[in-house]
């Protein structure tokens, strides 16, 4: 096989006319052949930037080396000493941001495509029966320690703990584990049974004990798992899923959801299937409000149920947040980007169901608080988008239930659950990470806390004795 | 794991169970609710609580067929599992955060209409236990579909019956009873309305002319049930609220109840094709042209 050094190497994907009306995955992933021959085009420097890009610090340089020599195992293993679902960073990981920002072949051309190589060193490992290992020299701790959601941080933390010698139980108020991985991303990105289980059942290997159906603060307290069920610690990895809404009018209508709301049924609930028995609806036409990654989600899943998508964002699409190959295959597969466009009502028929989306026109004023430019209404622009559904995907914020049920757990302006450097919180044992102190941030970000919250907890119950 | 250890038929479509289901049981309020699975390819259904064993661990849900799903539960006998049983959800009644005493000085009416007998009779159990005597005016439609009589008669000081074909107790809905006690200068300064929507519309009119401070409990459509997505969303005084979190009980003064009625219309027709697919089963041919 020819390379041109500069480029990556070429990944299969599914065409985008056919891939935009099923849900299997979209990014085929390497060949063995493909990945040898791009992991040739890692330099190996000695002061390798990626791995400061990682923030769970995957020896970068190391494991490509191995995939180099074909060894998969080895490949696998250095991976493995830093991150608990590599099949999950490889596919949804914005590398663009993190490690391949840091690549010195980036600089003249194309960095190194170090999340496929991940996600090809997973999903080989995986096909071979390689699973992660407890180290042979742990010593088992005997105290027990209380995760609460097992979603990309709970199971991180979990995971670390775990081989550290302590006994885990992680409880779940869903039905199924895995968090934003099972509810959040869409099967086209990340497969449920193929990826998200078995990454699940890695966890569970390790002696983790995973409970379903256990709504912590409502069910049991904080204060029961220390008091009645004997745990020694507590990791609060509960996510940000509260949804936002716009309070704008004809919001109540039928035919406007939260994403959080559509892609649940969707992809928690399987209501993408035409034989599932949890309903969704099947728009003609749909706005979906917001430039994330859940708004790109909720765009590519209306789209595959059968909807002419536009995707109404207030900035321009410089300021888009989305994953960089996220928006380019929504582009792919039809999407209509109105950008610099923001909803003022939704207008709805005699019964209630939504017949349009009144918008008005935006334009970049000052940068706000956050670095980007504040987007400002002109006026006199305003023109409705012909739509039945309106998904609103503008963001989420913590669940508060944790904090409402947990004495002297204090929480900044927004939600997010306080915690000090090691990610304890006010409360002496009760540590946090992820999503429930960050507010919605990423899969490998909530990974990163979890893991950092794993060695707090570790010192703190060593020297607590 | 959720093992159905009882199961008793109370109506021509409503059903009985008790459930072992011990987180449920081991906190379950008055006012809250709990979500099941009947299987792994089952939709999340939520459903009040009709009573809880805490030592036993068992949770008792009453429940009408009014779809495929809610079928599907009523074919499940003793010794079957549930797929899942989560809750406590949602927030206890604030009858039960109020001292007892101050409860006892209350002249408390509970309105029960249909399967609301059940979480209304969950309500009335606790206070019993605790002293505090409530009357309650029980409705429905005829005789038949009255529930839990001998239940509700064990808790309740004054229980009267209504039913709007006159075949038991007063003849009229709810409202006309409760209209009835009124002129008989029997006076209440706090109401608990729970059941149908649009008979909460209707009571929560009469009792807002009637001065009554009154307390309904929604029955939203629900997916996760935590807060998470905003299925169950309602406007309470304006205000959007989620009835999985901030509810299900709210003041029932402000609730808007035709909006509440509306959103609830959402998956009629998908819930309809579901049911019709479950009853003709092999001879499902689609041929009335809805589907395509």
């Amino acid at each position: 096989m020819e390379i041109d050094v500069l480029k990556k190497v070429p990944v299969s994907e599914q065409d985008p006319k056919v891939r935009a009306a099923n849900f299997d995955e979209v990014n085929l992933g390497y060949t063995k052949e493909e990945a040898m021959l791009e992991a040739t085009r890692c330099l190996n420097c000695k002061n390798a930037r990626c791995i400061s890009g990682c923030p769970v610090n995957i020896n970068i340089p190391a494991f490509i080396a191995k995939v180099k020599d074909g060894d998969v195992k080895g490949a696998y293993e250095v991976i493995s000493q830093s991150s608990a679902l590599p099949a999950v960073c490889g596919r949804v990981c914005p590398q663009e941001t993190q490690c391949e920002a840091q690549c010195i072949r980036g600089i003249k051309g194309e960095a190194v495509s170090i999340g496929r190589l991940e996600r090809f060193v997973a999903d080989s490992a995986k096909e071979m029966g390689i699973k992660p290992q407890l180290p042979s020299d742990m010593v088992k701790k005997n105290k027990k320690v209380a995760i609460i959601g097992a979603g990309p941080s709970g199971l991180t933390c979990a995971g670390d703990l775990a081989k550290l010698g302590y006994d885990v139980t992680i409880f779940e108020a869903l039905h199924k584990a895995g968090g934003v991985l099972v509810y959040g991303i869409p099967e086209f990105r990340l497969p449920k049974e193929k990826v998200v289980a078995k990454e699940v059942e890695n966890v569970k290997a390790l002696g983790v004990k995973i409970v379903t159906d256990a709504v912590i603060g409502r069910a049991l307290t904080i204060d029961d798992l220390f008091e009645k069920e004997g745990f020694s610690a507590v990791f609060v990895g509960s996510g940000a899923g509260l949804p936002r809404f716009m309070n704008i009018p004809g919001e109540q209508s039928l035919g406007v959801f939260s994403a959080n709301e559509y892609l649940t049924r969707s992809n928690l609930m399987g209501a993408f299937s035409e034989d599932s028995r949890t309903p969704i609806m099947r728009a003609k036409k749909a706005v979906i409000v917001g430039g994330g990654n859940v708004a790109m989600d909720a765009a590519r899943t209306a789209k595959r149920l059968g909807a002419e998508v536009h995707v109404v964002y207030r900035r321009s699409e410089a300021e888009l947040p989305a994953r960089a190959e996220e928006v380019h295959h929504a582009k792919e597969e039809g999407i209509i980007f109105d950008l610099l466009t923001n909803p003022v009502e939704i207008l709805a028929d005699e019964n209630g169901w939504v017949t349009g989306c009144k918008c008005i026109r935006m334009e970049l004023g000052e940068p706000d608080a956050s670095g980007r430019r504040s987007p400002v209404e002109v006026p006199g622009s305003e023109f409705t988008i012909d739509c039945d559904a309106v998904i609103m995907s503008l963001g989420t914020s913590p669940n508060p239930l944790i904090k409402t049920t947990t004495a002297g757990l204090e929480t900044n302006k927004r939600g997010g659950i306080i915690v000090n450097e090691s990610e304890m919180t006010t409360r002496e044992g009760v540590f946090a990470g992820g999503d429930a102190v960050t507010g919605a941030a990423t899969v490998i970000l909530a990974m990163g806390a979890g893991k950092s919250a794993a060695k707090g907890i570790d010192e703190y119950l060593s020297k607590k004795g | 794991m959720f093992e159905i250890v009882a199961k008793k038929q109370l109506g021509t479509n409503v059903w009985y169970m008790e459930v072992v289901a011990p987180l449920v049981a081991g906190k379950a309020m008055p006012g809250q609710f709990l979500i099941v699975r009947v299987d792994n390819e089952g939709e999340r259904i939520p459903l009040t609580v009709c009573d809880y064993d805490r030592e036993k661990g068992i949770v008792t849900i009453v429940f009408a067929t009014v779809g495929a799903e809610t079928e599907r539960m009523s074919r499940l006998n003793v010794g079957d599992c549930f797929a899942d049983v989560v809750g406590p959800l949602g927030r206890p009644s604030d009858l039960t955060e109020m001292p007892i005493e101050e409860l006892k000085k209350k002249k408390i009416l509970f309105i029960a209409g249909g399967v609301g007998t059940a979480p209304v009779y969950n309500q009335l159990k606790w206070l019993h236990e605790n002293g505090v005597e409530v009357d309650c005016i029980q409705g429905a439609r005829t005789k038949d579909l009255l529930i839990l009589e001998d239940e509700m008669k064990s808790v309740t000081k004054n229980l009267y019956f209504a039913t709007d074909d006159g075949s038991y107790g007063i003849h009229g809905n709810v409202c006309v009873a409760l209209q009835q006690l009124w002129d008989e200068d029997v006076r209440y300064d706090h109401c608990v309305v729970i059941g149908p929507v649009i008979m909460m519309k209707f009571a929560c009119q009469l009792t807002k002319k009637l001065g009554i401070h009154t307390i309904i409990s929604m029955n939203t459509i629900m997916v996760d049930g935590t807060g998470m997505c905003g299925a169950c969303r309602l406007l309470v005084g304006g205000q959007v609220k989620f009835a999985c979190v901030d509810g299900p009980e709210f003041d029932g003064w402000e609730v808007d109840f035709d909006q509440a009625m509306q959103r609830s219309r959402l998956y009629k027709t998908e819930e309809g094709r579901l049911l019709l697919k479950l009853h003709e089963g092999d001879t499902h041919h689609g041929g009335c042209g809805v589907c395509s």
